[in-house]
């Protein structure tokens, strides 16, 4: 395998985020659209989590549901989101309004997947810095806010200059910045960050990840990082969580996920990855998914599935630990000794 | 915002000028027949005299008028007259310019004007804001659909259901005029008092119907706004709603809104045009209408020529405006 | 072996209650388009007593020494007599498809020149879209009203229904093509016409196949949108006095109850009948426009 895998990093055993259950449903006229349908994971202090997918898979619903930001016609219908934050746990699925309205970008921050459009093209960044700031914390007097500013900037690589800047001056790599730097703004201890850079060139992509890596490091922050592109996730991420059709398939670190992938799926998105020395025919994954209107019963993943069985058809996998912090929802996994979700 | 852009604009607006007057001249010469003559012939049989001696006093009208001359000395003369705003003399009260009678309506029609589409404009612009917003209120959406119905109806109609049912039958306000009839005009309290008496009505059946419009105008910008990504960025950034909708969703769905003001002074100037009608209020409307009647073309032709340009020089301020308000078109 | 991909239509229950604004057919349809439905309604009203009246009234009797003068509303006479001796009711049956027919006549002359102008200047562009859209953003800002005063006082003679709806059609046609060219121009860089040149679809088979459905919505909002301005605007002439004189449209009664001072002497149904079948006129079209505008903008419609 020619991709690089992020070097090793000791990661804490702490929880920050435990994701239980969480079912987002869009409630449509043509019926419920089952878009996040049972998804488990926990997220550890100073982790990187990588949420990877196809389109339509469910991975940045997963993010916006978590930040509570779903829109009509969707809603959470079920599943907790534990916050552990300062010694106490806050359940994020059943807080008002108002109480998750402070919660977010203070304790868990978003920086959002198009930010061509992002920003408030009639006010100037260090507005939106003013903007973020006095919403959490009333009382910062306003030299105070620049200065952070100012340390945030450089912190992503931005001159100071900028903050007189209105959006549409700055380039796309350097708004993606900026929405880095208002996301750590006021210290939060997740940071998810929606496909940060499918916008963008590569040699953007890359400073951008670096960025965030940069950033992640001196706040000790765990990471989500949500993504379609799994060389690139691989770079950056310490744990993998492969969904498919609003499910988590299977949950591993890189190493484990790369050197053995268990579920089909994975397989196939690992095979479709090109390498430097491969030639020849590149396989992507055939057939289409699944239409989550009236989801069939059994595995969703069937239909496409080179090493389906009989039983597949009929009953969904439920997600089990293959081998030590390695899950994957396949019923060729199944005779081994059964635990239940939460990786 | 640089020289170049202002003197662009400004040439527009001359151009937009030049084109009403030219648009003027030649209009009512391609028509047969010519204004002196037929009103010297109205008068002639109204007055009683015989049609002997008629063609001299046309000949003598026309020279007075310089109706003899080429028409490319008459245009040229034309175009001066119109620089020094002298419209000629009106057929109807001669030996009074046309431009004394214009400017004696003018302060009443700006007065209204002013006042009616400020305040319409601000109400209804926040009143629509607020029905949009969907943590408003349950019972702000009720006013969607009386705001709509009052937005259909033209300011001149609603000027004569306002002036039958508040002035006639309930006789809360007067009937006509602008002041009562038989008073001078002066700066006094008591005549500025009887003023607003005599414009509440005209002024109300324009700010209801005008209102509506703005309202429904800024509705559907805020929906519009309401899916933009930086929306729903700043819902992510945990901002407060009133900050939301003030600074992220009301400051950008302003900017069509005025931009439609722009465009739509023409209009609310017509319909204004036509209330003064229905209230014989003392302004440019009624002015109008009374030369229409009486066929006082120069009267006429001044008007016409005022409106345009009155509207032509706000559309330039307004446009000269919007970088103002819009940081991305900064010229 | 399934299919995966294909969405079912399906009446779903969701929680406890089945919504049957959900459900296809007619009603879901009404329940989902509720102005575009109202708006049509009424004006399918209007048209039908138009269409009607004639059945149930000489339509001689609009014109004036029909009848005695000055009477209420009453069974003989539903909507009254006017001074002159109209009978009001034979009034409106005339007057209304009149006032109808300019709006539609200037609404469909608008809306073709706008549509011309409007696809040209956005598809072609270069000299010919500023040219276009200057001349257009001029006219905009001139006040419509105020000029076809001046047309229409130094046209001679009798001024025909027909040249009433040309003269103020004159005037309509800048707003679509503002319109039309801005919705052009969004359209022009999608990609599927794109691939429509890079595959070799002549410019005209572009603009008819392609663009023209897609600008379906626009068009008939634009239309609306029209003929309610040249209705108001054909109102607006006839109440001064500018309009055709012999015909008993609409805006010429207003005009003949004004100067016949109908408010002072309480002649109240002189004014109502024609104020009030303009208004609905007007407000149907507004609802017209509304729902059409729903289409178009799929977000201004509120799910349920």
């Amino acid at each position: 395998m020619a991709v690089s895998i992020a070097s090793a990093r000791t990661v804490s055993t702490d929880p920050v985020l435990s994701v239980n259950g969480l079912k987002v449903h869009f409630f449509t006229r043509r019926g419920v659209v089952r878009a996040v349908d049972g998804i488990s994971f926990t997220l550890h202090k100073g982790e990187r989590f990588g949420l990877v997918g196809e389109s339509g898979s469910g991975k940045s619903t997963t993010a916006l549901g978590i930040m509570r930001t779903i829109q009509e016609p969707g809603r959470i219908v079920d599943g907790n989101i534990a916050l552990y934050a300062d010694d106490m746990v806050v359940d994020l699925a059943s807080l008002q309004p108002e109480e998750m309205r402070q919660r977010r970008l203070a304790d868990v921050a978003m920086i959002p997947q198009g930010s061509m459009n992002s920003l408030n093209p009639v006010r100037r960044i260090v507005d939106h810095f003013r903007d973020s700031i006095l919403a959490h914390e009333r009382n910062v007097p306003d030299r105070q806010i620049i200065e952070r500013m100012h340390e945030l900037l450089r912190m992503v690589g931005l001159q100071p200059a900028v903050a007189r800047l209105y959006p549409h001056e700055l380039s796309g790599g350097m708004k993606q910045r900026v929405c880095i730097a208002l996301s750590i703004c006021l210290s939060p201890k997740v940071i998810i960050a929606d496909e940060p850079t499918s916008a963008l060139d590569v040699v953007v992509q890359r400073r951008v990840m670096e960025t965030l890596a940069a950033v992640q490091e001196r706040l000790h922050a765990a990471v989500i990082l949500v993504g379609h592109d799994m060389g690139l996730l691989a770079q950056f991420v310490d744990r993998l969580g492969v969904m498919y059709a609003g499910k988590l398939v299977e949950i591993g670190t890189v190493r484990q996920i790369f050197d053995n992938p268990l579920h089909p799926y994975t397989r196939l998105l690992i095979d479709s990855l090109p390498t430097l020395e491969q030639r020849g025919v590149f396989r992507g994954v055939p057939g289409l998914p699944p239409s989550l209107l009236n989801p069939p019963s059994g595995c969703l993943f069937y239909p496409r599935c080179p090493s389906r069985m009989e039983i597949c058809q009929h009953v969904a996998p439920p997600l089990v630990e293959v081998e030590p912090d390695h899950w994957a929802a396949c019923h060729m996994y199944q005779g081994e000794g059964r635990q239940e979700v939460v990786a | 915002m640089s020289w170049r852009h202002v003197l662009k604009r400004f040439g527009m607006f001359l151009f937009v000028v030049w084109g009403a007057a030219t648009l003027n001249f030649f209009l009512p010469r391609l028509a047969p027949g010519d204004p002196v003559r037929q009103r010297l012939f109205q008068m002639s049989t109204t007055g009683g005299f015989t049609q002997t001696g008629v063609e001299e006093m046309v000949a003598e009208y026309q020279a007075k008028f310089g109706l003899d001359k080429p028409l490319y000395e008459q245009y040229f003369n034309y175009l001066l007259d119109m620089a020094r705003f002298d419209f000629g003399y009106s057929l109807t009260l001669f030996p009074m310019k046309a431009l004394t009678l214009i400017m004696d309506a003018l302060p009443w029609t700006i007065g209204l004007l002013f006042v009616t589409t400020l305040l319409s404009f601000v109400i209804g612009t926040l009143l629509g804001a607020i029905i949009a917003w969907p943590r408003a209120p349950k019972w702000v959406e009720g006013l969607a659909a009386p705001l709509l119905t009052l937005a259909a109806i033209p300011y001149y109609l609603l000027g004569l259901i306002l002036l039958y049912v508040f002035a006639f039958s309930l006789q809360w306000f007067p009937l006509s005029g602008g002041y009562e009839p038989g008073t001078r005009p002066t700066f006094s309290f008591e005549f500025i008092v009887d003023a607003i008496q005599h414009s509440i009505l005209p002024a109300l059946s324009i700010i209801l119907s005008a209102l509506g419009f703005w309202a429904l105008g800024i509705r559907g910008m805020m929906v519009t706004t309401g899916g933009e990504d930086y929306m729903l960025y700043a819902e992510t950034r945990g901002l407060r709603g009133k900050t939301i909708f003030a600074r992220y969703g009301l400051r950008n769905a302003m900017l069509p809104q005025v931009t439609a003001l722009a465009l739509s002074l023409g209009n609310i100037v017509s319909g204004a045009l036509l209330v003064e009608v229905i209230f014989t209020y003392p302004g440019v409307g009624s002015l109008l209408f009374a030369a229409i009647q009486g066929a006082d073309y120069f009267v006429i032709y001044g008007i016409v020529f005022m409106v345009v340009l009155a509207i032509g020089l706000a559309t330039m301020l307004v446009d000269l405006a919007y970088p103002f308000l819009d940081p991305r078109i900064r010229r | 072996m399934s299919s995966p991909a294909m969405p079912q239509e399906t009446l779903v229950t969701t929680g406890a209650t089945t919504r049957w604004s959900f459900g296809r057919g007619f009603r879901g349809w009404v329940r989902r388009h509720g102005k575009l439905s109202a708006g049509l309604t009424i004006m399918g009203v209007l048209v039908l007593f138009s269409a009607l009246g004639p059945l149930y009234v000489d339509t001689g009797d609009a014109q004036p020494m029909s009848a005695m003068p000055d009477v209420r509303p009453s069974w003989e006479y539903p909507f009254g007599t006017d001074d002159q001796g109209r009978n009001l009711l034979a009034v409106a049956v005339v007057g209304l498809p009149l006032t109808l027919l300019v709006g539609l006549i200037a609404g469909a002359v608008a809306i073709v020149i706008g549509t011309i102008l409007g696809i040209t200047a956005g598809y072609v562009g270069g000299v010919t879209d500023v040219v276009i859209r200057g001349i257009s953003d001029v006219l905009l800002t001139v006040p419509g009203l105020v000029v076809l005063i001046t047309i229409a006082a130094s046209i001679e003679g009798v001024i025909s229904v027909g040249l009433m709806a040309l003269v103020v059609s004159s005037l309509a046609w800048m707003w679509p093509t503002r319109t039309i060219r801005s919705q052009v121009l969004s359209l022009r860089e999608r990609s599927y016409i794109q691939m429509a040149k890079l595959s070799g679809m002549k410019t005209h088979e572009i603009i008819f196949f392609e663009i023209m459905p897609n600008l379906l919505p626009y068009l008939a909002a634009s239309f609306v949108g029209s003929v309610s301005a040249a209705i108001l605007a054909s109102i607006g002439l006839e109440a001064l006095g500018l309009g055709p004189q012999n015909e008993p449209t609409l805006g010429m009664t207003i005009y003949w109850a004004m100067t016949f001072n109908a408010v002072l002497r309480g002649l109240w149904w002189w004014l109502v009948m024609p104020i009030v079948l303009i208004v609905l006129t007007f407000i149907s079209l507004f609802l017209i426009s509304a729902g059409l505008d729903e289409i178009a903008n799929p977000r201004l419609r509120k799910e349920s």
